[in-house]
C-alpha cells in the first residue's frame, strides 16, 4: 500500500466509521476527525520529506484495476507537481478540522462531510487516473454544497448554495465531457494518465480534436477555478460558507482545475494549448485587475477575501499561460502558497465572525487591541496577500512575473501593477478598518483565542507560509524537473501546426531553450522520447 | 417446442393465482403479510434462476431466452420483490383487496418477464397488454381517492390509444413484410427500408413503446399518473414498466430492424434531447414530490435514450447499467415517500421538513437517492451517466455526426437543471424554512429498515464497484445484433 492511499484513506475511513457513532458522542466525533486529519498531515509531511526531487517517473505509486474493460484503475502517485499540493491539502484539512469548533449543531454530519471532502480532495490530487481524478473531485464537491446549505451564514445562504452548486456543476460537467472526449479521441483505451501521456506523445491528437477538446477543459476547469468572467460564484459562496468549508474549498479544492490544466490539458494538447494561452493571458487580467477592483469596493471582510482569492487565481493562470518553465513553476508555487493563505484568511475571518456576529467592515474597528493574536496573524496574512517578501506568495508571484514577462510583456506589466497597487490598497485598507481605529463599545468584551489548541491552526498555516517563503527551494527543487517535462511536452510539437503564427513560434523558442538547460541539469529525469 | 424455458414465467403466474386463492382463507388482519410471502417466493425463484440458465427459443421463435432476457428477468424480479415490500408498508391505505393488489403486482411482473423474452410482434403486444392492463387496475386501486381514479382513467385512455397505434403499426409491418418474428423480419427488413407503409408501421410501433417509457411526445400521462397512483404502483411503473419498454425498444430496434434503425440516429437524438429538456424543465416548478419524480422519470427516459441513440453496443450496455442503478435509486425515493407521507393527502415537498430529525435513515436514503438521480459520485447514477455520455461521444467521433455532441451538451444542461430541483428536495429535508407540522419520530418496521439499507447499499455498490454490473450488461447486450 502506498503512503498516498493512507493519506487519503484515513479521512474516508473515518467518515464511514463516524456514520455508526451515536450523534451525542460529540467529543469522540471531534477527536476522530482531528486525529485522522492529523495523521494524514503527518503522513503527507513524511511523504514530502521522502520525495526525491528530479527522479524519473512517479513516486509512491500504487495501482489497482477497477474497471478493466474501460481501462480505469485506482492509480495514485506523486511527482513534483502534486507533492506540494498534497502536503498543502493535508495541512489545510487539519487546520480546517481544528477550526470546526465553530460548528455547534449537527456536528456528526458536519464532520462526516468534512472528512469526505478531505479524502476527496487529497485523492483528486494524488490520482493518476483521469476517471478517479474527476470522480474524487466531485466527491469532494458535493459536501461543499450541503455544508453551505446547512451550516452556512447570512441571509443569502440559499441563493449562494444553489448558485455555487449549479455553477460548479456546469464547470465539472463540461470538464467531464472534455475528459471523455479526450479519452476516446486518444484511442489509448485507458484512463491512466501516465500511459495516456506516453501514448499521446507517440500519436498526437489531431488538430481539430485538440481545438475542440482544449476549450472544454480550459473553460470547464476555468469555471472551477473562478476564471474571469466565470468567477461570480466564488465571493458570495465563500462569504456564505462556514469557515472550515471555505478554507478547504478556497484553499485546496479550487486548485484542482489549475492542477488539471497543468497535468492534463497542456501536455496532451500542446497545439491547442499554444493557441489558447494567448486568450487565457488576457482573461487572467480580468481576474487580476477587474476582480481586484471589485475587491476594493467590498464592505464585507469575507467578500473581500473571496474576491482577493479570485484575483490571486489570475497570477496562477498567467504563470500557466506563459508556457515556460519559470512561469509554470511559479504557478505551482502560488497554488501552494495561496492554499495556505486562503485557508488562513478564511479561518481568521471565521473567528472574528464567531465573536462579533458580523463581518461588515463599517461595524468593526480597533479589534487589534482586543484580539492581539488574531489581529497580528490577520495582518500578516494580509501582507502575504499583498505579496510581501518572506511569505511564500511573494516567491510564487515573482517567479510568475519573470516567466510571463518573456511571453506577454504587456499583460505582465498590467498584472504587476494590479498585484502591487490594487492588492496592497484593498488589503491594507481592510486592515485599517478592521484592526485599527476606534474600538466600538459593543466589541469591548470579545475574547482573543484562549488556548494553544485554538491557536494551532492559525499558527500552523502562518508557519507554512513563512517556511516556504524563506526556503522556497524546498518546493522549487521538486517542482522544476516535472514542470520542465510538462512545458517540454506542451511546446515541443507546436512548430508545424502554428506555422504562420510568428509570435507564438518566437514565444516557444524561449521555453524550449529553457527546457534544454533543464534537461542538462536533471539528466536523470528526461530521456528523449 | 421447448416449454421448459418458460419455467420462471409459469411459476410466477402460479404464484399470482395462489395469492388470489389465499385471499379466501387468510384472516383479514393478516392479509397484508401475504406480501412478504410473495416476496419470499419471488426471492426463491430468483435464487434458483441465478445459476446457469438454459438459452434457446420456444414457440417457433416467439419466445427467446438469451443473455438480454435473463438480465432483464432478474432485474424485474428484484424490482417486484422490493415493490412488494413497499406495498406491505402501504397496505394500511388500501381499504380492501390488498391480496389482489399483491397478485396484480405479480401478474404485471409476469408480463414484464414475457416482455424480456419477446421475439415476435404478437408476443410483444401480448406482454405489453398484460403489463398495461394490470397497471390500469393498480393505478386506480385506492378507490376512495379521486386522484387515484382520475389517474387510472387517464392511464386507461392514453394507454388504450397507444396500444391501438401499436397494433395498427404491427398490422402494417405484417402486411408489408409478412413477418412477425424479429429474426425473420431482420432478414427482409433491408428490402423494405424505402417502403413508406413499412416505415409508418415501425414508427407506430415505436409510438407505443415511447408511451411505455414516457418519451417525448408521448409523456403527457406520466406526471398525472405518477401523482395519482398509489405509491407502490408509481414505483413499479417508474422502474418495471419503463424497463420493459426499454427491453422491447432495444429488441425491436436492434434485433428486428437493425439495418433500418442504423439510419435513425438523428430522430433518436432529437427525441432524446427534447425528452431530457422537457422532463427537467417541467420538474423545476413542481411542489408535489411524486409529480416531480414523474417529470424526473421523463428526463431519465431521455438519458436512457442517449444509449439507444448511440446505436452502439456500449450504448446498449450503458442503458442496462443505468437501469440497474435507477432501480435502487428510484425505488428508494418512492419507499421514503411511502413511509413519510403516510397520512398526508398530497405529497407536498414541505412535508419533508424536519425529516432529518424525525428519521435520519429516511432522510439519508432520500438524500442519497436525489444525489444519485442527479448523477453525482460516488453513487450509481454517476457511473451510469458517465457510460451513457461516453457512448454518445464515442459515436460522435466515429460517425462525425455533430448531433451527438449537441445531445451530450443537452444532457449536460439537463443534469444542471435537475440539480436545482433535486437540491430543492435536499434543502427541504435539512434546512427548510417551513416549520414541520409535527416533530414526532417516524417509526419504521423491521422489513422497511432492511429495504432502506438495501437501497443505500445498492446505490453505493453499483456506483463504487461498477465492474460486475458492467460486465453483466456487456454480456447481456451481445444478444443484440447491432
Amino acid at each position: 500500500m502506498s503512503i498516498l492511499t493512507y493519506i487519503l484513506g484515513w479521512p474516508l475511513l473515518a467518515a464511514i466509521v463516524l456514520v455508526v457513532v451515536p450523534r451525542n458522542y460529540r467529543v469522540i466525533i471531534r477527536a476522530v476527525a482531528l486525529l485522522t486529519t492529523f495523521i494524514s498531515m503527518l503522513l503527507a509531511v513524511k511523504m514530502f520529506c521522502q520525495f526525491v526531487a528530479g527522479q524519473a517517473g512517479y513516486q509512491f505509486e500504487q495501482q489497482i484495476p477497477w474497471v478493466e474493460s474501460l481501462g480505469i484503475s485506482y492509480h495514485v502517485g506523486v511527482d513534483g507537481l502534486n507533492v506540494g499540493l498534497i502536503l498543502m491539502g493535508a495541512v489545510v484539512a487539519f487546520a480546517a478540522a481544528c477550526c470546526s469548533f465553530e460548528i455547534q449543531s449537527r456536528e456528526k454530519e458536519f464532520y462526516i462531510l468534512l472528512l469526505v471532502m478531505t479524502g476527496g480532495i487529497l485523492g483528486a490530487f494524488a490520482s493518476l487516473d483521469l476517471f478517479f481524478f474527476y470522480f474524487l473531485h466531485e466527491l469532494a464537491l458535493v459536501p461543499t454544497f450541503i455544508m453551505i446549505g446547512v451550516w452556512g451564514r447570512g441571509e443569502r445562504k440559499n441563493y449562494a448554495t444553489f448558485q455555487i452548486t449549479l455553477y460548479l456543476s456546469v464547470g465539472a460537467l463540461i470538464t467531464l465531457i472534455g475528459l471523455i472526449a479526450l479519452y476516446l479521441q486518444s484511442g489509448a483505451n485507458t484512463f491512466d494518465i501516465p500511459k495516456l501521456t506516453e501514448y499521446v506523445q507517440a500519436h498526437p491528437l489531431a488538430a481539430h480534436a485538440q481545438n475542440f477538446i482544449f476549450p472544454l477543459l480550459l473553460f470547464g476547469f476555468g469555471i472551477l477555478v473562478s476564471l474571469w468572467p466565470f468567477h461570480t460564484w466564488a465571493p458570495l459562496g465563500y462569504a456564505s460558507a462556514p469557515s472550515p468549508t471555505a478554507m478547504l474549498h478556497a484553499g485546496v479544492l479550487k486548485k484542482f482545475g489549475l492542477y488539471g490544466l497543468i497535468r492534463i490539458a497542456l501536455p496532451l494538447m500542446p497545439q491547442a494549448a499554444q493557441h489558447w494561452m494567448q486568450i487565457l493571458a488576457w482573461l487572467c487580467l480580468g481576474n487580476i485587475l477587474f476582480v481586484g477592483w471589485v475587491a476594493m469596493r467590498q464592505r464585507n471582510l469575507n467578500l473581500l477575501i473571496g474576491n482577493s482569492s479570485v484575483a490571486h487565481m489570475g497570477f496562477i493562470f498567467l504563470g500557466i499561460a506563459s508556457l515556460n518553465l519559470i512561469g509554470v513553476t511559479g504557478a505551482v508555487l502560488i497554488m501552494i502558497a495561496h492554499g495556505f493563505l486562503a485557508a488562513l484568511a478564511f479561518g481568521l475571518s471565521g473567528y472574528i465572525y464567531r465573536q462579533t456576529g458580523t463581518l461588515e467592515m463599517d461595524e468593526l474597528g480597533g479589534l487589534a487591541r482586543k484580539l492581539p493574536f488574531i489581529g497580528t496573524v490577520l495582518l500578516m496574512a494580509a501582507l502575504a496577500g499583498c505579496g510581501l517578501p518572506g511569505f511564500a506568495n511573494f516567491v510564487g508571484e515573482v517567479t510568475v512575473f519573470f516567466g510571463a514577462w518573456k511571453a506577454f510583456p504587456l499583460v505582465t506589466g498590467l498584472a504587476v501593477w494590479g498585484a502591487l497597487m490594487i492588492g496592497a490598497l484593498y488589503m491594507l485598507r481592510a486592515m485599517r478598518n478592521v484592526l485599527h481605529g476606534p474600538l466600538p463599545e459593543k466589541w469591548s468584551g470579545i475574547p482573543d483565542v484562549s488556548n494553544v489548541w485554538r491557536k494551532l491552526p492559525y499558527a500552523l498555516l502562518l508557519a507554512s507560509l513563512l517556511v516556504f517563503g524563506c526556503f522556497p527551494r524546498l518546493l522549487t527543487e521538486k517542482i522544476t524537473p516535472d514542470a520542465g517535462k510538462i512545458v517540454e511536452m506542451a511546446t515541443e510539437s507546436a512548430g508545424g501546426l502554428v506555422a504562420g503564427d510568428a509570435s507564438s513560434r518566437e514565444r516557444e523558442s524561449a521555453p524550449s531553450k529553457q527546457s534544454d538547460s533543464q534537461r542538462r541539469l536533471t539528466s536523470a529525469a528526461t530521456e528523449p522520447k | 417446442m421447448n416449454a421448459s424455458l418458460l419455467n420462471l414465467e409459469i411459476w410466477v403466474i402460479a404464484l399470482g393465482l395462489v395469492l388470489m386463492l389465499a385471499d379466501f382463507w387468510m384472516p383479514a388482519e393478516r392479509k397484508r403479510f401475504l406480501g412478504y410471502a410473495a416476496a419470499a417466493a419471488l426471492a426463491v425463484l430468483l435464487v434458483l434462476n441465478l445459476g446457469h440458465c438454459a438459452t434457446g427459443t420456444a414457440f417457433d421463435g416467439m419466445f427467446v431466452q438469451d443473455g438480454l432476457a435473463v438480465f432483464f428477468k432478474r432485474f424485474f424480479i428484484v424490482a417486484a420483490i422490493l415493490v412488494l415490500f413497499m406495498a406491505v408498508e402501504f397496505s394500511d391505505r388500501i381499504i380492501s383487496g390488498i391480496s389482489e393488489y399483491y397478485s396484480l403486482i405479480v401478474f404485471a411482473l409476469a408480463g414484464m418477464l414475457f416482455a424480456a423474452s419477446a421475439n415476435n410482434f404478437a408476443m410483444l403486444f401480448v406482454s405489453i397488454e398484460l403489463i398495461t392492463v394490470t397497471f390500469y387496475v393498480l393505478t386506480s386501486f385506492q378507490r376512495g381517492r379521486l386522484v387515484s381514479l382520475e389517474a387510472g382513467v387517464k392511464y386507461l385512455i392514453l394507454g388504450a390509444l397507444s396500444s391501438a397505434f401499436m397494433v395498427y403499426g404491427i398490422a402494417l409491418v405484417w402486411g408489408t413484410t409478412g413477418q412477425l418474428n424479429f429474426n425473420e423480419l431482420a432478414l427482409v427488413a433491408g428490402q423494405f427500408a424505402g417502403n413508406k407503409i413499412f416505415l409508418l408501421g415501425m414508427v407506430l410501433v415505436l409510438v407505443g413503446l415511447g408511451f411505455k417509457i414516457a418519451a417525448f411526445p408521448f409523456q403527457i400521462w406520466a406526471p398525472d399518473v405518477y401523482q395519482g397512483a398509489p405509491t407502490p404502483t408509481t414505483a413499479f411503473l417508474a422502474i418495471g414498466s419503463k424497463a420493459a419498454g426499454f427491453v422491447l425498444l432495444l429488441r425491436v430496434l436492434f434485433t428486428a430492424i437493425p439495418g433500418v434503425s442504423a439510419h435513425w440516429a438523428n430522430p433518436l437524438i432529437i427525441i432524446s434531447g427534447i425528452t431530457i429538456l422537457y422532463g427537467n424543465l417541467c420538474a423545476i416548478p413542481q411542489r408535489n414530490l411524486k409529480r416531480l419524480l414523474g417529470y424526473s422519470s421523463i428526463a431519465h427516459a431521455g438519458y436512457l435514450l442517449l444509449g439507444v441513440a448511440a446505436l452502439s453496443a456500449s450504448g446498449q450496455a450503458a442503458v442496462l447499467y443505468y437501469l440497474s442503478g435507477y432501480l435502487f435509486t428510484v425505488l428508494g425515493a418512492f419507499t421514503v415517500i411511502c413511509l413519510v407521507m403516510r397520512h398526508l393527502e398530497n405529497e407536498d415537498i414541505s412535508a419533508l421538513a424536519g425529516l432529518h430529525q424525525r428519521s435520519p435513515l429516511l432522510a439519508t436514503t432520500l438524500t442519497l437517492a436525489m444525489v444519485s438521480l442527479a448523477g453525482i459520485p460516488p453513487l450509481a447514477g454517476f457511473f451510469g451517466k458517465f457510460l451513457l455520455l461516453k457512448a454518445v461521444i464515442a459515436q460522435a467521433q466515429v460517425t462525425t455526426n455533430h448531433g451527438y455532441y449537441c445531445l451530450a451538451f443537452t444532457a449536460l444542461a439537463g443534469v444542471v437543471m435537475s440539480l436545482y430541483y433535486y437540491g430543492g428536495v435536499i434543502r427541504a429535508i435539512y434546512w427548510s424554512q417551513d416549520a414541520p407540522a409535527d416533530w414526532s419520530p417516524i417509526l419504521l418496521s423491521g422489513p422497511a429498515k432492511v429495504t432502506l439499507v438495501i437501497y443505500i447499499a445498492g446505490m453505493f455498490w453499483i456506483g463504487l464497484f461498477p465492474n460486475t454490473m458492467l460486465n453483466l450488461a456487456t454480456e447481456a447486450v451481445q444478444a443484440l445484433k447491432l
